[in-house]
């Protein structure tokens, strides 16, 4: 048939790459590798640089302020303590979601997706409305002394509604992966319900569980538009430090600003880092690595 | 000795009746099993009834004091003084042009992500080559950065005393607190969701589709045309409805890029916070309905996606099993 | 067209797949490709379908040296284990594709999508999507698309790996009906002995990374090259003795061993169905005491003990045989075998660590 002939005499001279036989390497990957620089690393090399043209002095007395020092603790804090609910809580979510039948419960699993997919402000204002002296929440609340709207606890609650989808998220698929034969090999050895669940279950959920904490801490801290409605932003006790960085913008000090800036980002890092070697460790624990 | 051999091939002696022998015994009805062993004999991953109902009341009680409590207020307050004048906050001419410009900043943001997505999820699944995993992690990036630092560094090179601010006021070329500095903005912080989406996918599918395509003699664009394309359409358009969820729906980054001047650089989060902001309880949560319902669309899209997916990562999950 | 392949060299980082191959495959032939999993054939293949680059060698398809080729430009059919194809297109569309890409006219496309479609028998499915065809079917719209450009050389990538036995076997015997039809030079990789001696003309043995003989079933399995290529393809018994000139001993027993020379020690290799069972001594043969018998069907396994020997000794009886001897665990026999295989003990010692039998 002339068809082989015809594709036999035009051999086209493509550069041989050792990367794969598939075309379009040197095209995708270059393409990606320019968007990453543009779109990246050079906004965030501008950063550095930026901080780095203050003094040594002039950078401590920014970072170091009073009101800076209270908005790291109520970040930090806040985003700390609204992880860990959202994974004690997360794990009972995920549990419920991913072994129970009820009626409604596809509609409870679309649900855990909606403060991921919700815009912040909508959330933000939202929560506020819910949880301020006259809120449907916030009525309850009242008469128990506790104030919820323009506090930490407020700050608190929002971190907690923005991380929920992290924890559930990652925590129900490995237990709907799990096997059915590991619990019943456990029963058959004679362990009880309660003996399954520390033994066997656990440790395979710990891992996923770090993971989702460290997912949702990371984005706790860096979270804005949730909070700042709710919080109220008093300097001093109900100031984040995103907004702080928001304030330094407005008065043209970019210095400040970014040194501000590469605290946090810097801080989270070294926090994200630790939470990978503790996963990795509690990964190996399990017998997962 | 041939007697020997011959008892070996035969079946040992039958220890149950012959065929005839055996009597047609039916099964006994379920009634007939004494009550207090059906009610022990639970299957090993079940837990008692009251331990279930206990966590699912409280994972219940938990998801609806922080979840679904704020969504239905956002439905109740934007309704609460009646239709009208819900209708009446849209038409509203700065909330029309923060409407536009949101429309504008998603109709540029989205399809360069896709593109970056699509681009990077092919080089990343459909190459070996050392550095993947650190290409991997920028992509990530976005998701550890505060939208507020995005919102800064784009300050840092474009305003007017950042990196390329000379050079952008000598060209009479505004970017921050206009239009353009939005769009980069957006673009910083959502450029990894149509990627994150397709890159696992495209993982779990493996080659060998292309290569057979390769083979059999097509380019490489016929090959992305005729072939991947319409493997990941899904997970493509699922990528691109989160990115653009989160491209109209982003709020600190460009709250810091926007200069918040009404009706030219606000875009509908931050026209809901100065409507807020006002006291203007009903207007504010009119149009942050609109959001409200595009991330029900969202959702919506996410579990119609996850059925049409079933089929074809149960199949790569066959495959990759030994 | 005839291939040749002249010292490929292929590693995976440190892992060298292959090792300086060389093979030569005539114009029209059915040739397997027979070993183990991990001794390279299908990386082989890959290679001369295009998709995998070599470190060094040369592929020459016809004479002409298409090494530096893009799969693309190569005009070969290439078939994959599990079928590769296009799950969004249908049965047509799927065999339709390689002339749709070179823009062919649409009746000559429509036309010998017929034709082909009626070769694999399958016209009736036409419309259907891959999903709802069985393995076997998919497999032969697989082959069917990688014909419709009608290529000179046909690569198979061990096809009937994924499907049930009964399945396997009607499909090579089909394939071979193809191919008698056809005359495509073809190349088809398996590591199952059986379909490569029903269905090859020729059977090339790999083992890690290289090719350790190549020839048709009979004489591969007559006359092997080594002990690997013995090991792999059946059963086999295997005495420790030590060759003296022509001559090989074990024990009290001496053999012919043709072709080898000097003094060693050596492997002598006994196929099951090679060693005689006596009630009595004979000349040239051993003492053995029956352990086991295995009715396999139509033959019996005899599981022997002989003292001196480390592991069990196996013999084959046809059932008429065996009837006629009447034998019993415990019975003591001597074994006399009618024909063996001597190989040098150094040949041995690393072919079957290499081997994963």
């Amino acid at each position: 048939m002339s068809v082989s002939a015809v594709a036999l005499a035009a051999p086209r001279a493509r550069p041989r790459t050792s990367a794969g036989v598939l075309p379009g390497f040197g095209l995708s990957t270059g393409f990606t590798i320019l968007y990453l620089c543009v779109v990246v690393l050079v906004p965030l090399s501008t950063l550095a640089l930026r901080a780095s043209a203050l003094s040594w002095a002039d950078a401590w007395r920014i970072v170091a302020s009073p009101r800076a020092l209270a908005s790291y603790r109520l970040s930090f804090g806040a985003s700390f303590a609204a992880a860990g609910v959202n994974v004690v809580l997360g794990v009972l979510v995920a549990w419920v979601l991913a072994r129970y039948r009820f009626p409604g419960r596809s509609l409870v699993d679309a649900l855990v997706d909606l403060p991921f997919a919700l815009p912040t402000a909508v959330s933000g204002i939202a929560l506020t409305t819910v949880y301020s002296k006259n809120g449907w929440i916030g009525r309850l609340l009242e008469p128990l002394g506790i104030h919820a709207a323009f506090t930490p606890l407020g700050v608190g609650i929002a971190l907690t509604f923005i991380g929920l989808p992290f924890v559930i998220r990652t925590v129900q698929p490995v237990l709907e992966d799990l096997d059915a034969e590991l619990e019943e090999a456990a029963a058959v050895l004679g362990a009880g319900r309660w003996q399954t669940f520390r033994h066997v279950l656990l440790p395979v959920l710990v891992p996923a569980a770090v993971t989702g904490f460290a997912l949702a801490f990371a984005r706790a801290l860096g979270e804005y538009g949730s909070v700042v409605f709710i919080s109220g932003n008093m300097p001093l006790r109900t100031e984040i430090a995103p907004l702080l960085i928001m304030t330094r913008l407005e008065q043209y000090d970019y210095a400040g600003a970014a040194a501000i800036a590469v605290v946090l980002l810097g801080t989270s890092f070294l926090l994200l880092l630790a939470v990978n070697r503790l996963q990795a460790w509690t990964r190996t624990r399990a017998g997962l690595a | 000795m041939s007697d020997a051999v011959r008892t070996l091939s035969s079946p040992p002696e039958a220890t149950f009746p012959p065929p005839a022998a055996r009597e047609e015994a039916s099964p006994p009805a379920p009634e007939a099993a004494p009550a207090r062993l059906r009610a022990r004999l639970r299957r090993p991953g079940e837990d008692p009834p009251a331990v279930r109902w206990t966590l699912t009341a409280l994972a219940l009680l938990f998801l609806a004091a922080f979840v679904l409590v704020p969504a239905a207020a956002v439905v109740s307050e934007a309704l609460k003084d009646g239709v009208a004048l819900w209708w009446r906050s849209f038409v509203d001419p700065d909330a029309l042009a923060a409407i536009r410009l949101t429309l504008l900043v998603a109709a540029i943001a989205v399809p360069l992500n896709a593109l970056f997505g699509l681009a990077a999820a092919w080089s990343i699944t459909r190459f070996r080559y050392r550095g993947k995993s650190a290409l991997v992690s920028l992509i990530d990036l976005p998701f550890g950065v505060s939208p507020v630092i995005s919102g800064m560094v784009t300050i840092l090179l474009f305003g007017a005393h950042g990196w390329l601010g000379p050079w952008l006021a000598d060209h009479g070329v505004k970017v921050v607190f206009a239009v353009p500095g939005i769009v980069l903005a957006t673009v910083f912080v959502t450029f990894p969701f149509v990627a994150r989406e397709l890159i696992p996918f495209m993982e779990a599918q493996g080659t060998e589709e292309e290569e057979a395509a390769l083979v059999l003699g097509a380019s490489g664009w016929q090959i992305l045309r005729k072939v991947t394309l319409p493997n990941v359409k899904w997970s493509l358009l699922y990528g691109v409805i989160l990115c653009n969820a989160r491209a109209m729906g982003e709020f600190g980054a460009v709250s810091v890029v926007s200069g918040h001047i009404r009706g030219v650089t606000n875009t509908i989060p931050l026209h809901v916070e100065i409507l807020y902001d006002e006291y203007r309880f009903r207007a504010a949560f009119a149009v942050a309905s609109l959001l409200f319902v595009l991330a029900v669309v969202t959702l919506v899209a996410k579990k119609s996606l996850e059925w049409k997916q079933r089929p074809a990562r149960r199949e790569a999950a066959l495959r990759s099993s030994p | 067209m005839s291939i040749e392949i002249r010292g490929l060299w292929k590693s995976f980082g440190s892992n060298t797949v292959l090792r300086d191959v060389s093979l030569d495959v005539p114009d029209g032939e059915l040739v397997a490709l027979l070993g183990p999993s991990g001794c390279g054939k299908t990386t082989l293949l890959r290679i001369l379908a295009g998709l995998e680059t070599v470190d060094a060698g040369e592929v020459r398809s016809g004479g002409e040296d298409i090494s530096a080729r893009s799969a693309r430009d190569r005009n070969v059919g290439l078939v994959f284990q599990h079928y590769a194809l296009f799950r969004h297109m249908t049965v047509a569309e799927n065999v339709a594709f390689a002339l749709r890409v070179r823009k062919r006219p649409r009746e000559e496309v429509a036309a010998r999508v017929d034709e082909l479609l009626h070769l694999v028998q399958l016209d009736a499915y036409r419309d259907r999507h891959p999903q709802q065809l069985s393995g076997g079917q998919r497999q032969r719209v697989a082959l069917a698309r990688a014909l419709a450009t009608s290529p000179r050389i046909l690569l198979l990538d061990e096809p009937f790996g994924a499907l049930d036995a009964r399945v396997r076997q009607e499909l090579r015997r089909w394939l071979r009906r193809l191919h008698d039809e056809l005359h495509v030079t073809s190349l088809f990789v398996t590591h199952d002995q059986e379909e490569a001696f029903e269905v090859a003309d020729r059977v090339v043995l790999m083992n890690a990374g290289r090719i350790e003989q190549v020839g048709t079933p009979a004489q591969v399995f007559e006359d092997p090259a080594s002990p690997f290529v013995m090991r792999f393809l059946g059963a086999v018994n295997v005495f420790q003795g030590h060759v003296d000139g022509d001559r090989a001993y074990v024990q009290d027993l001496e053999f012919a061993a043709p072709g080898s020379s000097g003094r060693s020690r050596a492997h002598v290799f006994v196929r099951p169905h090679e060693l005689d069972v006596h009630k009595h001594s004979v000349p040239g043969s051993f003492a053995a005491q029956v352990d086991r018998l295995v009715p396999l069907g139509a033959a019996v396994r005899v599981e022997l003990t002989a003292p001196g020997h480390g592991s069990a000794v196996e013999v084959e009886l046809d059932l008429r045989k065996s009837e006629a001897l009447a034998l019993a665990p415990g019975d003591r026999v001597h074994l006399s075998p009618r024909r063996v295989r001597v190989f040098p003990a150094a040949d041995d010692g690393d072919s079957l660590t290499a081997s994963s039998l």
